[in-house]
């Protein structure tokens, strides 16, 4: 069987060298696989970059007919008029309350992993494996968690419900992006620290969290447009608010982007269906530039530590 | 360049005269920091145990009344106070397999396309456009899916039930193009970016002095591939399949959208059903009763233990593929 294929593949499967190496006389059909496999893949890559490039340009399309600079800077008018600067604020309010929670403990616990849990500590496993955990909790369920935690003692849904379930979908990403950013942080900084007598935090704050900074704001920036973007738990916990008033009361229902699309994309109305491409629209080039924003700290900030 | 600038604060410590209280002030500055760290890192281990019991606590009339037949009872009746989430259980399980059945060999493909045979440029620009994909939000997914995909789909199904009509899945077309198909084509394209980024990453952990050995010895790509890239890698590819499924099984808005919200079983794809998690995004705003609510909640619980298996699963076999990682390396 071995003259049969040039390479032979041992019982565990990979490649067993001891097998004596003969001419196949079957190069053609070896060559053909290969070509077919090569070009199956390039045309997996290409088929989910022209998804991509449909859903973008579907939504830019049907979008930018209904967007002008008066949709983003007017208020709502009854259900199908005016725009929807009051979503936008709402939005960015519930976002940035989240994220006011999330990055500092995001950031803390990305300390504890690379500071003070060693890579072999009983505390530090758990810990990543509870992160793990809690990213993976389904973001409706999240909702469901502070519905119960934060709505139903309060007997009111509020952007302030939003702003803790959006800081739970964004915890476990700034930690890890944090955690994998000080990683990065040349062990040799460190340890000069130590050598000068310098104290932990001060070593801490001094030395590895302005080395690891353009990482820090590239997982903060990635989480915060993950959030801005979360339905669901908007959906369970910030559902009930005034959709033509701006609103500056986080404890109060604070309109949002997602929200409004989630309202109004069934409405028996053009025109309503025309806006709701268009928060589409604004929606996703406010995501995507943030990602776009984001690798280019992250490659600047990779750029100034030489890694 | 400002790393020795940043240190400067440290040579205070070379004073001699620094005194008992700077240095007691120090320990107390570690000691702060620890606990604040600590503190955050315990902070998130008690979300997850008070996730899992506000969800129990919410369910309990639910699980009182329908206790674990709920699981496999597939008729959702709100009105008569009947629940059960066996319909919903199998549209999940149903949407969520549709997707990794499609986004496993694509993701595999792309990830192979990326960490092998793309030409550097390339890879530079179409591996972050494949990570684009998963920052979409998924409400948009969902409508696009509804105004654009739905008719596409609608316009598929027929020639898919022609060619494989004799499998039972495959059954007559639905009138509407909205089914557990197009749910689960949406989920492929939701999860694919996270299948083919953690692949690819895994394909580029391989040791270059295999891979070479192998093409030295006259292997071909294909040949490296499948005798050396991906059986060294099968776990960790199969983590990544686990963690798309996690994230498949619990997307909400995206599949409510395009499912048709249906609580019964169909045999069919292409008949509409419901998931679990789009089932409480569509009905949690107005329940008809209490217990509604609370069944909402049993089912939510239902699905994040679910969930919270699919990462501890994903983890362990992960954590098994750092082990075979590291020997590799040790052969090579």
């Amino acid at each position: 069987m071995s003259t049969a294929t040039p390479i032979t593949l041992g019982e565990s499967g990979l490649f067993d060298p001891s097998a004596p190496l003969a001419p196949s006389g079957n190069l053609g059909r070896r060559s053909l696989v290969n070509r077919f496999v090569q070009v199956t893949a390039t045309a997996a890559a290409l088929a989910a970059v022209a998804v991509l490039v449909i859903v973008v340009v579907g939504v830019a399309v049907h979008g930018a007919a209904a967007l002008s600079l008066g949709f983003v800077v007017h208020n709502a008018q009854g259900l199908a008029g005016g725009g929807i600067a009051n979503d936008l604020l709402g939005t960015l309010e519930i976002a940035l309350a989240g994220a006011v929670i999330a990055v500092p403990l995001g950031i803390l616990t990305g300390l504890y992993l690379t500071e003070f849990a060693g890579t072999r500590s009983r505390t530090g496993r758990i810990l990543k494996l509870a992160l793990d955990m809690m990213q993976g909790i389904p973001t409706i369920v999240v909702g469901l968690f502070v519905y119960g935690l934060i709505v139903i003692p309060q007997h009111k849904e509020s952007g302030f419900a939003g702003a803790i379930a959006l800081s739970i979908v964004m915890l476990p990403l700034i930690a890890r992006a944090s955690q994998e950013v000080l990683l990065l942080v040349p062990g040799s900084l460190r340890e000069a620290a130590d050598a000068l007598g310098v104290n932990r935090w001060r070593t801490v704050l001094t030395v590895i969290l302005p080395a690891a900074v353009g990482g820090l704001v590239t997982g903060a920036i990635l989480a915060i447009a993950r959030a801005v973007g979360e339905t669901a738990p908007l959906l369970i916990c910030d559902s009930i608010f005034n959709p033509t008033a701006t609103s500056f009361n986080l404890f109060g229902g604070v309109p949002s982007v997602p929200m409004f699309i989630y309202q109004s994309y069934d409405l028996p109305l053009t025109q309503a269906v025309q806006r709701v491409w268009a928060a589409a629209l604004v929606l996703m080039v406010f995501i995507l530039l943030a990602n776009l924003g984001a690798r280019v700290v992250l490659a600047r900030s990779r750029a100034k530590m030489g890694t | 360049m400002s790393s020795t600038a940043r240190l400067a604060p440290g040579r205070r410590g070379f004073r001699a005269r620094r005194g008992r209280r700077a240095r007691s002030a120090g320990k107390l500055g570690d000691r702060v920091l620890f606990g604040l760290c600590a503190l955050a890192g315990l902070l998130v281990v008690a979300t997850l145990a008070d996730v899992i019991y506000q969800l129990a606590n919410n369910a309990t009339p639910a699980i009182n009344q329908f206790g674990l037949p709920f699981v496999w009872h597939t008729r959702w009746a709100p009105n008569f106070k009947i629940e059960g989430a066996g319909a919903l259980i199998y549209g999940t399980v149903v949407a969520s397999l549709i997707a990794l059945v499609l986004a496993t060999p694509l993701g595999i493909a792309i990830g192979l396309f990326l960490s092998m045979m793309a030409p550097a440029r390339v890879r530079a620009v179409i591996g972050p456009l494949v990570e684009m994909l998963a920052a979409v939000p998924s409400i948009i997914y969902g409508f696009w899916g509804l105004v654009v995909l739905v008719p596409f789909i609608y316009h598929l199904e027929p020639g898919l039930h022609s060619v494989l009509g004799f499998i039972p899945l495959f059954g007559t077309p639905s009138t509407t193009g909205v089914s557990l198909m197009t749910a689960g084509i949406v989920l492929t394209v939701m999860i694919l970016p996270i299948i083919s980024a953690l692949s690819r990453d895994l394909f580029l952990t391989v040791p270059r002095e295999l891979k070479d050995g192998a093409a030295a010895l006259g292997a071909t790509q294909w040949e490296v591939i499948r005798g050396i890239v991906l059986p060294s890698t099968a776990s960790g590819v199969g983590a990544a399949v686990v963690l798309g499924l996690g994230r498949a099984l619990g997307e909400a808005i995206a599949v409510s959208f395009v499912i048709g919200d249906v609580t019964q079983i169909h045999g069919s794809v292409f008949e509409p059903g419901s998931t679990i998690a789009a089932e409480i995004a569509t009905q949690f705003e107005s329940p008809v009763n209490n217990l509604q609510t609370a069944a909402m909640f049993y089912a939510g619980l239902i699905l994040v233990v679910i969930a919270m298996l699919c990462s501890v699963a994903a983890r362990s076999i992960a954590g098994r593929f750092d082990v075979s990682a590291g020997m590799l390396a040790k052969a090579g």
